[in-house]
């Protein structure tokens, strides 16, 4: 009776962990289905969840065991052993061996998570002219990728959609702050940086976090298949407006991404001209004085 | 005469016979390594209450979404002030309580082998707590216990708050240095005959541990500090950037010496349940040899894992590979450490007394920090999760679940030695169960707090998903463990006049602190009795044992004198 009471739960709990997974994402597993990367961290979590499960049911089982059977009862002797060597060496080889399996599994899963993978076929062609040579870098095998400059600025995101000026700094690039457009299918290298501390880029479900640290650069990558919003926060202690520094990915197909760069280099163009006209008319003027009324 | 004054004799001359002070002055002045544990005790445990009303306060402000209850700027206070108070002044402070109270008598020395200097240790620890504490009138610190460059610079945080945490840093550091040193000359000179390597308490192995890690990481730290406090005050640039200096030196020495304070903080907890277990079982301790030498391999391994602070930093894969397989390999000796103890139980005739509960408490909690930990060890894994509440969580059941849980066990344990009187195990039980299901209660779920996306540091959240539900549950479980924590205060408040007399063994315990008095003299042993074994007093209770038998049998009714 007791060992199929024992055996009916063991069962219920397989099969609520087979679909833990699925049905409580974010709950019990990181928050993945963005980008392959975060699919394969989630994966490799799920397994180290299961093993740390059978080891922790194993482990307070035998604790909770030998508490209730060897408590101290009327005519209870504790029995005067020192120890065991066989059985301690052998629990010290079963530790290693959990170990081993474990970073086993990580390096199995590492390429697939760490090295950006080449954009699917319906993504954005990404021509020489959008190509952004990054240097320090892992490229996907065919080396085409979309690279966008992440800045982490107290307390806002600022991106700089790179390649779309020869300008190797981004200078003259289209930017946007707080909301990333991208294309879908497409490999996004992102390389990050920050301005003034340290920040840290995350999205949950398009892969882990980087930090954004002053004087480095840091790069991660995702490659979103589905249009639609990713959210995330910046999650380095960055200063008092450090829960406030928001982020969004929105994935649009590539169409409607090279319009909204082409939008955005006509509103920087429209800005420049604005810009160029201002300073004339200023330098038209009387000089100074004029430069101080007008900018009050 | 004249030839007396000429050829003056040294002679001693006593005015009068000193006595010690009593009252304040005797407290302020001591060099008793008694008095100085109990000052200790106390003033790290008044520091685990401030703390603790920090960390209520904040879960206080995230019990709801969007709250508007504190502000950022004392949110980050709180968080900076609650994370330094919790591992510079209470659980180190409280560990050096520990080991200065019991490791003379553990040892059977009279005093620790520097007693000024001990002394001293006390009151730079002091002052490092005033000088912190006192910046709550000005402007606290408020970039986190890590205090994370560049926003420590005073570009971005220009108030005295962060100089007044560097002060902290460099009292309790100095305090601890000579700590770690006093502890560690006093064990190698001061052991009772007989007293070999192979028969010190586990206890005092941990406190071997514990200052080796102090002494070899703390000027690591100090040096950081230092160069961050030129940094703000004298304009050098150490960790600018933009005039060449670097912000991850300031994270890999930090972490450098970071996380050997980790085991700092845990490896006399695991040094006090490695003495409560055995007595409470009735059962010599599992595996004695393997304990001690897992204790000084944690220590060892201690110092190559740091990297697994920085798994998201701009670091290469070679070091991120290197620093897993470290952190996986500290799994193995911790491992060993929780099957010996289920081993020491097993079997056992287990007395479910207060410092067993508290004890045992300690292993299941701190098995589940130790899985997630190992969770955390797989940088891909960490990359998700760093940074998160899974951290908050995991952090949390290593020390309160580990170091709390084995602080309490020590004050149940050792109360009746420090004191003379028993604490009530009716409210001993209370606090422990409180105590136990608060913990689980506050930090289980934030697991999945951080599995959903939610930062740490963070003063408020939007009400998306489950985020404030989840919330919720930790906040309530966060009054459960803080209605445990005052039954303790109320129970020793009301032991030291009411509880029952202890005398000088009430647990039947093995080590030599229980060969005294409660509380033990002022010299410690009047007579210092030779060690034969690992559990000296076990030697000597059989030894009266065995010679109170034949003399009944021999008709004798003189009382069997104990061996000296």
């Amino acid at each position: 009776m007791r060992r199929q009471v024992l055996l009916c739960g063991g069962l219920v709990l397989v099969v609520a962990l087979a679909l833990a997974p699925s049905a409580f994402a974010g709950t019990f597993t990181p928050e993945s289905g963005g980008s392959p990367n975060a699919n394969h961290i989630a994966g490799l979590y799920d397994l180290t969840l299961y093993v740390a499960l059978v080891i922790f049911v194993g482990v307070e089982g035998a604790l909770a065991y030998a508490l209730i059977r060897f408590r101290a009862r009327k005519g209870r002797v504790a029995k005067q052993m020192h120890g065991n060597t066989r059985l301690e060496i052998g629990w010290t080889i079963g530790a290693a061996l959990v170990v081993t399996v474990l970073a086993a599994a990580v390096f199995i899963d590492l390429h697939s998570i760490r090295d950006p993978v080449n954009s699917g076929p319906g993504g954005l062609d990404i021509s020489d002219g959008v190509q952004y040579e990054t240097t320090g870098a892992i490229k996907p095998p065919n080396g085409r990728a979309l690279t966008i400059q992440v800045n982490g600025i107290q307390y806002i995101w600022r991106y700089t959609y790179l390649g779309n000026t020869p300008n190797a700094d981004g200078l003259g690039d289209p930017y946007s702050y707080y909301q990333m457009v991208v294309p879908t299918n497409t490999t996004v290298i992102l390389k990050v940086v920050s301005q003034d501390v340290v920040h840290s880029w995350w999205i949950p479900q398009l892969g882990g976090k980087v930090q954004a640290v002053p004087g480095y650069t840091n790069y991660t990558w995702f490659k979103i298949a589905k249009p639609g919003n990713y959210k995330g926060q910046c999650s380095f202690l960055c200063g008092r407006g450090h829960a406030r520094m928001i982020a969004e990915v929105t994935a649009v197909s590539p169409a409607r991404y090279v319009q909204w760069i082409k939008q955005q280099k006509a509103y920087l163009a429209a800005a420049d001209a604005q810009a160029t006209n201002f300073r004339a008319q200023l330098s038209g003027k009387q000089g100074a004085a004029a430069v101080e009324l007008t900018s009050k | 005469m004249a030839t007396a004054a000429l050829n003056p004799v040294p002679q001693v001359v006593a005015h009068r016979v000193e006595r010690a002070p009593n009252g304040v002055v005797g407290w302020i002045t001591t060099t008793d390594h008694k008095r100085i544990g109990i000052l200790y005790l106390v003033t790290s445990f008044v520091f685990f209450l401030l703390g603790g009303v920090e960390a209520l306060l904040m879960r206080l402000q995230l019990g709801e979404a969007n709250n508007t209850l504190i502000t950022p700027e004392v949110y980050n206070q709180l968080f900076t002030m609650h994370g330094t108070t919790m591992i510079f002044l209470f659980v180190v402070p409280m560990m050096a309580g520990f080991g200065n109270y019991f490791v003379p008598l553990m040892i059977g020395a009279r005093d620790m082998a520097f007693p000024r200097l001990n002394a001293l240790s006390y009151w730079l620890f002091v002052a490092g707590g005033i000088v912190l504490y006192a910046s709550i009138f000005w402007s606290p610190p408020e970039a986190g216990w890590i205090s994370t460059v560049p926003l420590a610079t005073s570009t971005y945080l220009p108030s005295g708050g962060e100089d007044a945490w560097i002060y902290m840093i460099h009292f309790t550091s100095i305090a601890s240095f000579l700590g770690g040193i006093n502890f560690l000359v006093t064990i190698k000179n001061m052991r009772a005959p007989g007293m070999t390597w192979s028969r010190i308490p586990l206890f005092i192995w941990s406190i071997i541990a514990y200052s080796l890690l102090l002494v070899a990481a703390l000027p690591i730290l100090e040096a950081a500090v230092t160069m961050l406090f030129t940094d703000r005050n004298f304009g050098t640039h150490f960790f600018n950037p933009a005039e060449g200096g670097s912000v991850l030196m300031w994270q890999d020495l930090f972490w450098f010496f970071g996380h050997p304070e980790v085991y700092v903080l845990i490896l006399p907890a695991f040094g006090i349940i490695s003495e409560t277990l055995p007595v409470f079982s009735r059962k010599p301790i599992f595996g004695y040899k393997a304990i001690a030498a897992s204790t000084m391999m944690i220590a060892f391994l201690g110092f190559l894992v740091w990297v697994h602070h920085m798994f998201t930093t701009p670091t290469p894969l070679v070091v991120l590979i290197f620093a897993m397989i470290s952190s996986f390999l500290i799994a193995v000796p911790t491992g060993i450490k929780i099957f010996n103890w289920i081993g020491t139980l097993w079997q056992g005739s287990i007395e479910f007394r207060t410092p067993l509960l508290f004890s045992v408490g300690l292993v299941a909690l701190f098995i589940i920090g130790g899985i997630s930990g190992v969770m955390l060890a797989m940088f891909p894994v960490d990359w998700q999760l760093n940074d998160t509440y899974f951290v908050v969580a995991h952090l949390h059941y290593v020390f309160v679940g580990g170091s709390v849980f084995g602080i309490f066990a020590g004050i149940y344990y050792w109360f009746p030695k420090i004191t003379g009187r028993m604490l009530s195990e009716a409210l001993g039980k209370w606090s422990f169960w409180l105590m136990f299901i608060g913990t689980n209660v506050t930090f289980l779920i934030q697991h999945s707090l951080g599995l959903d996306g939610m930062p740490r540091r963070v003063y408020e959240y939007a009400n998306v998903g489950h985020l404030q539900l989840y919330n919720q549950i930790s906040t309530v479980g966060s009054w459960i463990l803080a209605t445990g924590v005052l039954f303790t205060v109320y129970n020793i408040v009301r032991s030291l006049k009411h509880g029952v007399v202890a005398g000088s063994d009430p647990w039947k315990a093995n080590t030599l602190e229980w060969f005294t008095t409660s509380p033990p003299p002022v010299n410690n042993f009047d007579e210092i009795p030779r060690v034969r074994s690992v559990e000296p007093m076990k030697d000597i209770r059989q030894e009266i044992e065995r010679r109170s038998r034949d003399a009944a049998a021999a008709g004798a009714t003189a009382p069997a004198k104990v061996p000296a």
